[in-house]
This record gives C-alpha cells, sequence and structure tokens, in this order.
C-alpha cells in the first residue's frame, strides 16, 4: 500500500493532474434536482473535506464518484479519464474505495470474510494478501480479536473500523469516507483521526464527508464547503482554523 | 383403537424412505430457486422447466452415449449454460424494475419452454433407464438401490454447494452479494457476472434433479410443474434464501405427503404441502425452519 | 382536450356497443358464438385486471373463482326445476365470493410474489378437490345441464337462442364493465391505485391496507365468478380443467397483452389471443402458445403497457 514512490515519479505526477476531479455534475432523485453542478478536486496523496449541513448532497456527491449514481451532467475523471458510466466493481478495482455512511459491513461475514472481499482481485499474490490481513489487524487489534466473529455482532464503532479496514484492502488510491464519526463516542472520534492519519502516510488521497468540523479542519489540507448541491466556498484548513466566520455561515454552527 | 390395526408398517417404513428420497431431489431443486431468490430477489417461475430441459437432454445423452453420469454431467452444464442465456436476454433487463414483471417474463417463459419441449418432443414420455438396478434389504423389506443412490447424490451436491459457499472466493463473492447488493460492487465484487453465475448454477441444480428424478417417471413436457409448486412451497417454508431451510422443509413436506398417500390418493396427498404453506404464511411467514423470526 | 375526452370515450363505446349487437346478425354462427366467448373471457380478464392492473397484484387464482361459478351455476341448474337462471346466477355468485373471501383472508397480508404463488396453490386446491370428488362434482367428466329458459316465474318464459344468449351476455358485461369503470375511478379506485404505486406510502397515509385488498380480491372474484356462471349458460357443462392454474395464466397473459390498469385493455388482450389461438390453431395446432408466449416475454420486456397503451400513446402523439 505504499504509493510515496509512485507518487513521487515525475512522469506520474505530470500525467495526470489530480488525481480525481469533479466537473459540475447535477444529480436528480426521481424528480429532485439533488445536486446543482458539483466542481471539486483531490490530489494524490491528499485529505481534502467537504463540509455541509444535512441533506446538501454530501453523500451524492461520494456517491457520484464511486458510481453508485449516474451524473445527469458534467463529469467524473479520475486519473484524467472520464469514469461516468463506469460499473462501480471497476472503480474499486481501479482504486476508488467507498466507505457509506452506514458502515454497510456484511453482516453474516466474518470480519476475516468481509476484509477479503475487498483482497479477491486480479493480480493480488497470495503472499501479498496475508500482508494486507495482516497489516489490517495490526492497524485495527480490536478487529483482529474478532476475526471469526460474524460482522453484525460489532459494535458501531468496531463495525466502522471494519468498514475502513475493508476498504483499504482494496489498495486504493482514493478512499471516500461519508460520515465516519456518525454515531461514534467522542473517543473513538480521536482513532479515526488516527485512522486518517495512517491513510495519508500510505499515501492513499482521502475525500472525507463529515459534520465534524474540528476533526475535518485538522485531518484535511483543503475543505470545500456544500451549500443546496453546490460548492459554496473551498478554502486551505489552515485559514478556516483561524477563521470561525466562514464556518458560522456555511454550518450554522 | 382399529387405526391402530390398520396401521401399515411395512409400508411406513418404505414411505419414510420415499419421503426421504423424494425429499432430497425437492431439496436440490428448491435449493436452485432460493438461491436465486436470496441474491436477486427473483423467483423463477420457469424452474421447473430447467428441470424437465435437463431430463430431456439427459434422455438423448443416453440414447447417444449409453452413459447415465455422463448424462447427468452435460445435462447439467447445459441448463446452467441455458440459464444463464435467459438470464442475460430475459432478466438482466428487467432486474431494477418491478417484481411483477419478472413474475410475468418468467412464466411467459415457463409456457414457452414447455411448448416447445411438447413441440420438439412430442407429448409421450420418454425413459431415462436406471443406471443400475438391484435393491438393497432394509430389515425385511427390499428398497431399490437407485432411489437411495439419488438422495446421496442430491445430498452431495448440495453439500458440496455448502461448501463452496462456506469457504471459496466465489462463495464469499456470492454471500456479500446476497447481503449487500451495492457494497459488494463498492468492494470490487464483479456483481453482474456473480448474478449470471448464481442463476446459471441454480439452474443447473434443476436440471441434475431432472436427471436425477427421470428414471422414476417419465420424461415429459409437463413435468416441471408440480415441481416448482412445491419448490416453492418448500423456499417459503424452509426460508427465502436459506439453503439449510429448504433441506429440511424439503424433507419434512415430502415426508407428510409421503405418509398422506398412505390413505388418500396422491393428488390429495399432495394438499398435505398446500396445508402446511398456508400454516406457514399465517403464523411464521418468514420461514418455518428460520431459528428467529426477523 | 380534456373536456373532448368523455364525449370521445362515450361515442367510440356507442359504435362498440352497436356493433356487437348487430354483431350476431350478420356473422355466421360459428363466429357468432366465439364472440360471445371473447366477451365472457373479456369479463374474466376485466375482472383480473382490478387486482393486477389497479392493485398491482399478481393473481395467478382466477381460474378458482370462474371455476367455482361456473360450478355453482352448474349446481342450480341440476338442481332446480325447471332450471332457474336466477338460482344459476345467485348460486355461482356466492360461490366465488366464498372461495375469494376465503383466499382473500390468506393472500392479502402477502406481497406480490408470494401472493401470486399462494392464489396458484388455492387454484390447485380447488383443482384436486373438484377433481377428485367425483360424486359431487362429476370429477375428471364435470356435469352437463341444460340450458335454463330466462324467464320470471309466474310472467314470462323466454327459451335462449344463441343471439338472444348474446345480447344477455352483451348486457351483462357491458353493465359490468360500466360499475368496474365507475368503482375504478371512485375514490375506491384511486386508493387501489396508490396502493399499486406505493404500498408503503399509502399505509403510510393511514389507509389500511388489508382491508382495500380484501375488498379488491372480493370485488375481482365476484365478477370472475359471474363470468364463470356466463360460460356455463353458454357451453351447457362444467369441468374441472377449468378451475387448473393455467386457466389463471392465460388470463394474466390478456391482461399484460391487452395493457394492464385500463380494462378495456384486457378485454382487448382476450379477443385478440382467442382470435390467434384460432387462426394459429390453423397451422401449428398446439403449440400456438410458443409464438404467443415470446410474444408475451416481448410485451412483458418492452411494452409494459401492453397493446392498449402503446396505441394509446401512438395515438396521442
Amino acid at each position: 500500500m505504499t504509493h510515496v514512490a509512485e507518487a513521487s515519479h515525475p512522469e506520474t505526477a505530470a500525467k495526470h493532474g489530480p488525481l480525481l476531479k469533479v466537473e459540475a455534475i447535477h444529480s436528480y432523485y426521481g424528480k429532485s434536482h439533488i445536486l446543482h453542478g458539483v466542481s471539486l478536486e483531490v490530489g494524490r496523496g491528499e485529505v481534502v473535506g467537504l463540509l455541509g449541513r444535512n441533506g446538501v448532497g454530501k453523500s451524492t456527491t461520494l456517491k457520484a464518484i464511486a458510481g453508485l449514481v449516474h451524473p445527469s451532467r458534467g463529469r467524473v475523471l479520475f486519473e484524467g479519464e472520464t469514469v461516468n458510466g463506469v460499473p462501480p466493481h471497476r472503480l474499486a478495482r481501479a482504486g476508488i474505495s467507498y466507505v457509506p455512511e452506514d458502515r454497510r459491513i456484511f453482516p453474516l461475514l466474518t470480519v476475516t470474510e468481509n476484509l477479503r472481499t475487498g483482497l479477491d482481485r486480479r493480480g493480488v499474490t497470495a503472499s501479498r494478501k496475508k500482508e494486507l490481513l495482516e497489516k489490517a489487524y495490526g492497524y485495527f487489534p480490536v478487529l483482529s480479536e474478532r476475526r471469526n466473529q460474524a460482522g453484525g455482532t460489532l459494535s458501531g464503532g468496531e463495525q466502522q473500523m471494519l468498514a475502513i479496514a475493508r476498504a483499504m484492502m482494496l489498495e486504493p488510491k482514493i478512499i471516500l469516507l461519508d460520515e465516519p464519526t456518525e454515531g461514534l463516542m467522542p473517543r473513538m472520534v480521536s482513532q479515526i483521526r488516527q485512522i486518517i492519519d495512517v491513510l495519508y502516510r500510505e499515501s492513499v488521497a482521502v475525500l472525507l464527508v463529515e459534520q465534524n468540523v474540528p476533526l475535518t479542519l485538522a485531518a484535511s489540507r483543503r475543505v470545500y464547503f456544500l451549500e443546496k448541491g453546490e460548492v459554496r466556498h473551498h478554502a486551505m484548513a489552515s485559514e478556516l482554523r483561524a477563521d470561525d466566520d466562514v464556518i458560522h455561515r456555511y454550518l450554522g454552527v | 383403537m382399529e387405526l391402530l390395526h390398520a396401521i401399515p408398517f411395512d409400508q411406513i417404513l418404505i414411505q419414510t424412505l420415499n419421503g426421504l428420497v423424494s425429499g432430497m431431489i425437492l431439496a436440490l431443486v428448491a435449493s436452485g430457486l432460493t438461491l436465486i431468490f436470496g441474491i436477486m430477489d427473483v423467483v423463477n417461475f420457469a424452474h421447473g422447466e430447467f428441470l424437465m430441459l435437463g431430463a430431456y437432454i439427459a434422455v438423448f445423452t443416453v440414447l447417444a452415449t449409453h452413459s447415465f453420469w455422463l448424462a447427468l454431467i452435460v445435462a447439467s452444464l447445459g441448463t446452467g449454460v441455458i440459464g444463464a442465456l435467459v438470464y442475460l436476454t430475459t432478466l438482466r433487463p428487467l432486474l431494477g424494475r418491478d417484481p411483477l414483471t419478472t413474475i410475468l417474463a418468467t412464466f411467459g417463459l415457463s409456457l414457452v419452454l414447455q411448448n416447445y419441449a411438447l413441440w420438439q418432443f412430442g407429448p409421450v414420455a420418454r425413459k431415462i433407464p436406471e443406471p443400475f438396478g438391484g435393491s438393497i434389504t432394509l430389515f425385511y423389506l427390499d428398497y431399490p438401490l437407485y432411489r437411495l443412490l439419488i438422495a446421496a447424490l442430491s445430498a452431495a451436491i448440495i453439500g458440496g454447494f455448502w461448501l463452496f459457499l462456506k469457504f471459496g472466493t466465489w462463495g464469499i463473492w456470492i454471500r456479500a452479494t446476497t447481503q449487500d447488493r451495492v457494497m459488494a460492487q463498492a468492494m470490487g465484487i464483479p456483481v453482474p457476472w456473480v448474478l449470471a453465475g448464481v442463476f446459471a448454477v441454480g439452474s443447473a441444480m434443476a436440471g441434475a434433479s431432472g436427471v436425477l428424478f427421470g428414471p422414476l417417471v417419465g420424461v415429459d413436457h409437463a413435468m416441471g410443474f408440480d415441481w416448482i409448486l412445491r419448490a416453492f412451497i418448500v423456499v417459503v417454508v424452509g426460508g427465502m434464501g436459506s439453503l439449510g431451510g429448504s433441506v429440511l422443509a424439503a424433507i419434512f413436506i415430502s415426508l407428510l405427503e409421503a405418509y398422506a398417500s398412505l390413505w388418500v390418493s396422491p393428488a390429495q396427498a399432495g394438499i398435505a404441502s398446500f396445508i402446511v404453506l398456508i400454516l406457514t404464511l399465517l403464523f411464521r411467514p418468514t420461514g418455518l425452519f428460520v431459528a428467529t423470526p426477523k | 382536450m380534456r373536456d373532448r375526452q368523455p364525449i370521445v370515450f362515450w361515442t367510440g363505446f356507442a359504435i362498440v356497443l352497436a356493433l356487437l349487437i348487430i354483431a350476431p346478425l350478420v356473422l355466421p354462427t360459428f363466429w357468432g358464438r366465439f364472440l360471445t366467448e371473447i366477451l365472457i373471457w373479456g369479463l374474466l380478464a376485466m375482472s383480473s385486471d382490478i387486482l393486477i392492473g389497479y392493485t398491482g397484484m399478481v393473481s395467478f387464482g382466477h381460474s378458482a373463482f370462474f371455476g367455482l361459478g361456473m360450478y355453482g351455476a352448474a349446481f342450480a341448474l341440476l338442481a332446480t326445476r325447471p332450471p332457474s337462471l336466477w338460482a344459476a346466477l345467485a348460486a355461482g355468485l356466492v360461490a366465488a365470493a366464498a372461495v375469494a373471501a376465503f383466499v382473500a383472508y390468506f393472500s392479502t397480508r402477502l406481497r406480490d410474489i408470494y401472493f401470486a404463488i399462494t392464489t396458484l396453490i388455492f387454484s390447485q386446491i380447488f383443482y384436486i378437490v373438484i377433481f377428485t370428488w367425483t360424486e359431487l362434482t362429476g370429477g375428471e367428466n364435470g356435469l352437463t345441464f341444460s340450458r335454463p329458459a330466462l324467464a320470471i316465474p309466474g310472467l314470462f318464459s323466454l327459451r335462449f337462442t344463441p343471439m338472444t344468449l348474446h345480447w344477455f351476455v352483451l348486457a351483462i358485461v357491458i353493465v359490468s364493465y360500466l360499475l368496474l369503470r365507475r368503482i375504478t375511478q371512485s375514490p375506491f379506485g384511486m386508493v387501489l391505485q396508490s396502493i399499486r404505486e406505493n404500498e408503503a406510502r399509502t399505509r403510510a397515509i393511514g389507509y389500511s391496507i388489508e382491508r382495500y385488498k380484501i375488498v379488491a380480491v372480493m370485488l375481482s372474484g365476484l365478477f370472475a365468478g359471474l363470468a364463470g356462471v356466463l360460460y356455463a349458460l353458454q357451453n351447457q357443462f362444467a369441468a374441472p380443467n377449468f378451475v387448473f392454474f393455467v386457466l389463471s395464466g392465460e388470463v394474466v397473459i390478456y391482461n399484460v397483452i391487452g395493457g394492464i390498469g385500463t380494462l378495456v385493455g384486457p378485454v382487448v388482450g382476450a379477443a385478440f389471443f382467442l382470435l390467434l389461438r384460432e387462426g394459429l390453431s390453423r397451422f401449428f395446432t398446439e403449440y400456438y402458445l410458443i409464438p404467443v408466449g415470446l410474444m408475451f416475454i416481448a410485451i412483458v420486456i418492452f411494452m409494459p403497457q401492453g397493446l392498449l397503451g402503446f396505441a394509446r400513446r401512438w395515438l396521442n402523439r
């Protein structure tokens, strides 16, 4: 899972520009117009936050990137190529990993089996699979204890760990995290923070959708603000940490 | 209690065996159906016709090669392929839509297949010869060996498949897709292939049961209907999507029917399974053999 | 445009009605009888449309309602001296209603596929019972009886000719159609359609889904039974194969081909299917179901509104 070497390769860095580029996508749910032309970018190995109130379209944006929702207009570009309409399972294998809002681990599969769903890909040797599994257990010791337990029997926090670990098994280039701290106890929030740091160290880009502002500001490099299906503001996290007004304006917090 | 003297114990023994044998075949048929339902919410009305097609393929394979075992393999594979084709052409376009449409489409398919068989093979029943004769002596009765073999083979196929689901990569893919199709896709599982594959396997199971059952009765174009009806009942009573439940329910229902036919005609004995279905739907709609009602 | 619609509809209706009235006068006997049969199957298809088209419940149990209506009429005609038309109607309707109530009680809590299978199974239960209870129902051979006269005891008695029978059937079918049309356009009908569109939402609004479904099944069963009575009157026999599930299947085919949810569509579907069968059977004998089945599948996939819906859209261009 080390893309550091790849990212610093001059050829790769120059070839594609941002890892992920979303260009003015529109999306409908029945007759509701959810996304009104959302545009954003995530660079290789970058942690980017997406903040906004409930119902503004944050989850829909992630789903559009993951291929689970088809934008009616606009483009999603991954590594320079348009990926609109590519089936989600191919996007997953290409390097886009999605962790949904309600975790959605496979309840009747064991922890190990859950992790294995991400491991069985072409080109992954048996030893590499073992390596990745051990790595996951290393980062998430609680999962190691519960290896053979059914996913549905885990606590909320443990399921969140499993969901993220499972996403990491895909060896992704970008992980889309949808409100990872929702419903978790406060002390788990710092664990999530640590996980995001791990991802950063592994040079995995992160697009973090959250309602937890401090976490987002601390973990991200840049932050977008979404309001009513549109990107209303975009700033460096460092600036925002010093400026409360913007936060209040877009989140009413 | 005149009834006590009237109970024919040796007949009960035979009926128990018959019930177990047909129960295992029913379990095989129902397994395919419940697997397909579990993973894609489709009840294949034409499932019985796959059984029938498997039987016919076996008829002709045996005529050509004189090998029952080869016929079993060819028929299973053949029905699997036909199943995959049916899925790709008829069912995949309908997946997102109203469940009404898949019921109707597979119903139409069963009509087409039945009448096609009638057209091509005629109304006279064909025969698949038993691979071997002989009987085994249990207590003081002779029971045909072949029937016991069918039960054993069906159990083996189901058991083998269960193991496949438990271990194996494809097994995990199938189970994951059954539990959460969207997240399975998000995890890189090639869900469209998994769905087609499961449909093919389910159909192949039906085809295999047609071959196994063939020597016991004649092979004709309408043989599928009875099976599909009872297979539906088994799937509901056993719990939709539950492999183990289907097996238990199949045996339960077959034994019930077998015992009932000691006193009433076989046609009327069939009502026994209908009654079980109605009772299940009234009191335990998620399935009689499901551990806890969901 | 909206104001013109009722006028267009009633004009069309009047024309079709006139044609149907004149028909037995101009058609040869065979086709006259055929037309009467089309009307009867059309009524059966309409009754099924209440469930499939308006409430969104696919029923494979209509053969039970139809068959029991037929046998009910048969019993009445064998029991009464002279055979009484009204007794036949009453008995047939009561029998069908009883079956419908029975089926409704058990199956309306079930959704889609469970409902479809359960109705199918009920059909089969009735089939087996009728088939094996030979003393009562004549078993495989069924029952034969003579046609009653159109009579009001004490006032008059008219023997039916094929022509007058046709008009009698036509009258009943037309009245049934108008009644059903009224019902589907009433608030009750609206609720049914809402159930078809989104059951959960309808329940959330506060409607008791089960109760509406039960009434829908009963209504559907009643008119199906009526069709059974008419069939008994026309053909003077009752047989178990009419209770067998295949009949229910054919009814569903009429509905889908003609266009569900339109009442008229299923009648068109029935006519289409029966004419096709008559035509194809000259060439294909029994195998006409293959092209019909393929057509059926194609319509389900590509033309879910059926022929009528397709024609309607084509006309509206």
